[in-house]
């Protein structure tokens, strides 16, 4: 071998060597890139109290929208809730592939009024959302929210794989779970609520409606279904909870189907408290808030009022 | 026009036909905006299907199964006619899958056989050629017997289904892992121009839900085996396997159209063997066969003598130098008799199996709409329009759920995806009426008619966690779509483990309400083997494979008479 051919392929190998060692040691014990981050985040989207408003306020006309308007204005107005240029998410119950008359989802015409109040209160940006049970495409559609609120100028969102991310809700049982993020990455938050029967919670109102911002298997949360639905409700405080019951699902709830379980009641209820929101809209069920596992739990818990009237509550009939 | 023209034509017939193949089925998809005024149907806007209706293979082989040609297969007549007076041109300008063949085999290549002499003897008729004739004859056999096997082979069902199950869902996973990792090296301007990108081409080429099938993988390797195979013999499918080629080489017996040979100005310098696509020996010293060329024109295109044209009643006799052309297939009627025997016999050994009848597999649940297995099997063609349009990927090509012979069949798996109630979007992308069309009103029933069944949901009390571990659940109950809910439950206070009282309610099933829709299987939080469990029994399309005595209320089929 020739004296210049064995230093290059002693040169060669030596990099070679050199190239694999660095190698080993770059990536030796390294963290897996892409790994999930999570985020610590309480979201408490509250306003402050005012003594001089009802906590919680029910009204009922056959005009829908109308009631919601009383009921908005008793509690102070859209103002009291929105400043111009904030960010509202508002999250109406959109689980179920059902048509506004089978009322298993939030009636879309509330929820178009709602973020056509949010945008003229100077809202910089509405979103509509929710995760659903049932494909999104199809409840979204079907449950004619996305229509409603496209048209009232809100930016619906059908959530997807990436548009979850880790967070620790610092439950006393929920830890780190997928949440949606346009529900905690906003300035203020709406629940929109409908009020049905459900067979483990006795209903699902505000508070139950909270888990449509979780992903992952949520199907587990049943396990301890009260202690999960207060965690929530913990984790997310919303600025305002308008619950619709103008029809309400007196059977066969969550998903309904049939109108014959489906009672008009021409009611709209708007509630700072969501405790004493879904205190009030249990009973239109026929329940008493007393033996609502997570209603009880919630006030326990110090998450509001169960006793509503006592809160401060008003009616326009 | 001059013959450059006309090869030129035809290159651009073969992309747009296979860009049309190719985006009808991107569009068997559930991308359809209902408004909420409209009534429950949800319909596809276009007609996803035509392209396999327009299958003479399919056609034919469905008659002889059923006795009837479903309606949109009368189209298959727009292909055969033309066969009948011009040869395959459908194979050479038309076909997808062969076209996809043509590209993949003129990419060059390094090996001596795929080039110069090589090539040139790998283009002359081989009597491998005759296999597709045998596939023919024996897949038509076992069709006489009611079994549709040809939609194994079948191009368009081919083609439709792996591009469908395999490509599709492929292309899928390899975006979605792509833009993680570029996302993931934290560089916020390529990953924003990623997420740009994808987001641009994802409404056109990926499905709302990433789709997960079963037994995707023999769908794809068998795909893949297919396309290899054109670097050793130029379509080797075209030329050798394809049962719809045989079939319109047969059909081109009678053909006014071909390639005539003037042996007088050719020099044999075999140009036209190396560029062949048909091996249907175009060269002077060979006879010239019909049957097996695709009219591509690379012959005529290439010869630098003038010596090859094709015309409308070409001279196809004997010259001094070559020999006679033929129009006839190149099988004897000894074999053609063998290959119809085995189709004859292969059909009882099918249904002589034990998975057929007697032992079907509880998990052959088909999809809402299907007809009975006995018909179904001569039917569907496998072509996974179904599969593909399913938008909550509940249906699955079967491997050997249905026996050997039902393999690539539609099956339901709730675990990975359960039946929407009010979705019928499987019975219309249907092309051979195997999944019969249904409206939502039929499927979901009323008062007086019966619900459209798949099976029936049952509960594993072991696995169940009110009843076997004393734990609150009854997701099932809450995801039942039916009114009343077939799932109803019952009040128990148990004791758990730690001496605590815990009052749960246990699930029971109705199985007069339950439709097998498996929304509970896909609920059930017992995520590896639920709990709640949905098998076949209770289908409203048999008759014998049923649990109760009586239900209220008529089934929609026996309805209709
Ligand atoms: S049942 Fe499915 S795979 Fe079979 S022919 Fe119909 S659409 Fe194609
Ligand atoms: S299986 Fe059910 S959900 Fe899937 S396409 Fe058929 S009807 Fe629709
Ligand atoms: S979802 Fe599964 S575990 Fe839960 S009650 Fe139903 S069958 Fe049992």
């Amino acid at each position: 071998m020739e004296r210049r051919e064995f230093l290059i392929k002693a040169g060669q190998a030596t990099a070679l060597v050199v190239a694999t060692v660095a190698t080993g040691f770059y990536f030796h014990n390294r963290e897996i890139a892409g790994s999930d981050k999570i985020i610590f985040k309480t979201t408490g989207f509250e306003i402050p109290p005012d003594s001089t408003l009802p906590v919680i306020a029910l009204a009922r006309n056959e005009d829908h929208i109308a009631a919601l308007h009383d009921s908005l204005e008793a509690v102070g107005w859209i103002g009291r809730f929105i400043k111009p240029g904030e960010r509202v998410t508002i999250k109406p119950n959109i689980a179920w592939d059902r048509s506004p008359e089978q009322a298993a989802d939030t009636n879309p015409y509330l929820v178009g009024e709602m973020v056509r109040l949010c945008i003229a209160a100077g809202a910089a940006e509405v979103i509509v959302t929710d995760n659903p049970c049932n494909d999104a495409r199809r409840t979204f559609i079907r449950s004619g929210i996305k229509e409603q609120a496209e048209k009232a100028g809100a930016r619906v969102i059908l959530p997807q794989t990436e548009d979850f991310i880790m967070t620790d809700l610092k439950g006393e049982l929920l830890t780190v779970w997928p949440v949606l993020k346009y529900f905690v990455e906003t300035d203020r938050f709406i629940n929109m609520p409908i009020v049905k029967q459900h067979s483990l919670s006795s209903c699902t109102i505000g508070m139950k409606n909270l888990y449509g911002i979780l992903g992952g298997r949520r199907n587990q949360l049943h396990q301890k279904i009260d202690q999960s639905i207060v965690d929530l409700a913990a984790f997310i405080r919303p600025t305002l909870t308008v619950v619709d019951a103008t029809h309400v699902l007196m059977r066969g709830g969550p998903q309904g189907g049939s109108p014959g379980d489906v009672k008009t009641v021409h009611t709209v209820i708007c509630s700072t408290d969501q405790v004493a929101a879904d205190a009030r809209g249990c009973e239109l069920l026929g329940l008493k808030p007393e033996h609502v596992g997570h209603i009880v739990l919630a006030q326990k818990s110090g998450l509001g009022q169960l006793d509503y009237r006592r809160a401060g509550y008003k009616e326009i009939v | 026009m001059t013959i450059k023209t006309a090869q030129n034509l035809r290159r651009i017939s073969q992309i747009v036909f296979f860009l049309i193949f190719f985006w009808l089925i991107l569009k068997t998809n559930f991308d359809v905006n209902l408004g909420m005024s409209e009534s429950g149907e949800i319909t596809l806007p276009y007609p996803v299907s035509i392209a396999l209706e327009l299958d003479p293979l399919v056609a034919l082989g469905i008659l002889l199964a059923d006795g009837t040609i479903f309606k949109g297969l009368l189209w298959s007549l727009v292909v055969l006619i033309p066969t009948i007076f011009m040869g395959r041109i459908f194979c050479g300008w038309v076909c997808p899958l062969g076209s996809l063949n043509h590209w993949i085999s003129e990419i060059p290549s390094e090996r001596l056989g795929r080039k110069g002499k090589g090539k040139i003897d790998s283009n002359r008729y081989k009597k491998y050629q005759r296999i597709k004739y045998y596939l023919f004859f024996f897949f038509i056999a076992a069709a006489l017997l009611g079994s549709l096997q040809l939609g194994l082979l079948d191009p368009l069902s081919l083609m439709a289904r792996s591009i469908g199950t395999a490509v599709l869902p492929a292309i899928h996973t390899v975006a979605d892992g792509l833009l993680l990792w570029i996302k993931s090296w934290g560089i916020s301007p390529l990953g924003n121009l990623a997420q740009l990108i994808y987001d641009l081409a994802s409404p056109i080429l990926l499905t709302f839900r990433p789709a997960h099938f079963h037994a995707i993988l023999t769908i794809g390797l068998f795909f893949i085996a297919i396309l290899v195979m054109n670097r050793v013999f130029t379509r080797f499918w075209c030329r050798g396997i394809c049962p719809l080629g045989a079939m319109l080489g047969i059909f081109s017996r009678y053909a006014i159209f071909g390639l005539e040979k003037d042996d007088k100005g050719c020099d044999g310098c075999n140009l036209c063997l190396l560029h062949c696509q048909g091996a249907d020996g175009p060269d002077i010293n060979s006879k010239w066969r019909q049957s097996e060329c695709v009219v591509c024109l690379n012959c005529q295109a290439i010869c630098p003598n003038n010596s090859l044209k094709f015309k409308f009643f070409p001279r196809l006799g004997k010259t001094e130098k070559s020999p006679a052309a033929t129009q006839k297939v190149d099988i004897t009627r000894r074999k053609v008799a063998v290959s119809v025997a085995a189709g004859l016999a292969m059909v009882p050994l099918y249904r002589t199996g034990d998975a057929y009848k007697v032992n079907s597999n509880p998990g052959l649940i088909r999809p809402p709409g299907a007809i009975p297995e006995k018909d179904f099997l001569s039917r569907c063609i496998r072509c996974g329009q179904c599969m593909r349009v399913c938008p909550n990927n509940a249906l699955h090509p079967t491997f050997m759920e249905s026996g050997a012979e039902g393999i690539w069949t539609p099956i339901m798996i709730p675990r990975i995806g359960y039946c929407e109630p009010t979705c019928t979007l499987c019975g219309q992308v249907c092309p051979t009426g195997a999944i019969t069309e249904l409206t939502v009103k039929e499927k979901v029933g009323d008062d007086k008619t019966r619900p459209v069944r798949v099976g029936t949901a049952f509960i594993d009390r072991g696995r169940c966690l009110p009843w076997g571990m004393t734990t609150p659940c009854i997701v099932c109950e809450e995801w039942c779509p039916t009114t009343p809910k077939a799932i109803y439950l019952e009040d128990e206070v148990t004791i758990n483990g730690r001496d605590e009282v815990v009052p749960v309610k246990r699930p029971y099933v109705d199985p007069d309400r339950c439709t097998g829709c498996g929304a509970c299987e896909y609920a059930c939080p017992i995520i590896n083997q639920p709990a709640i469990y949905v098998t076949s029994i209770g289908e409203s399309r048999s008759v014998e494979n049923q649990i109760i005595l009586q239900r209220k209320g008529i089934d929609p089929g026996k309805q209709k008479g």
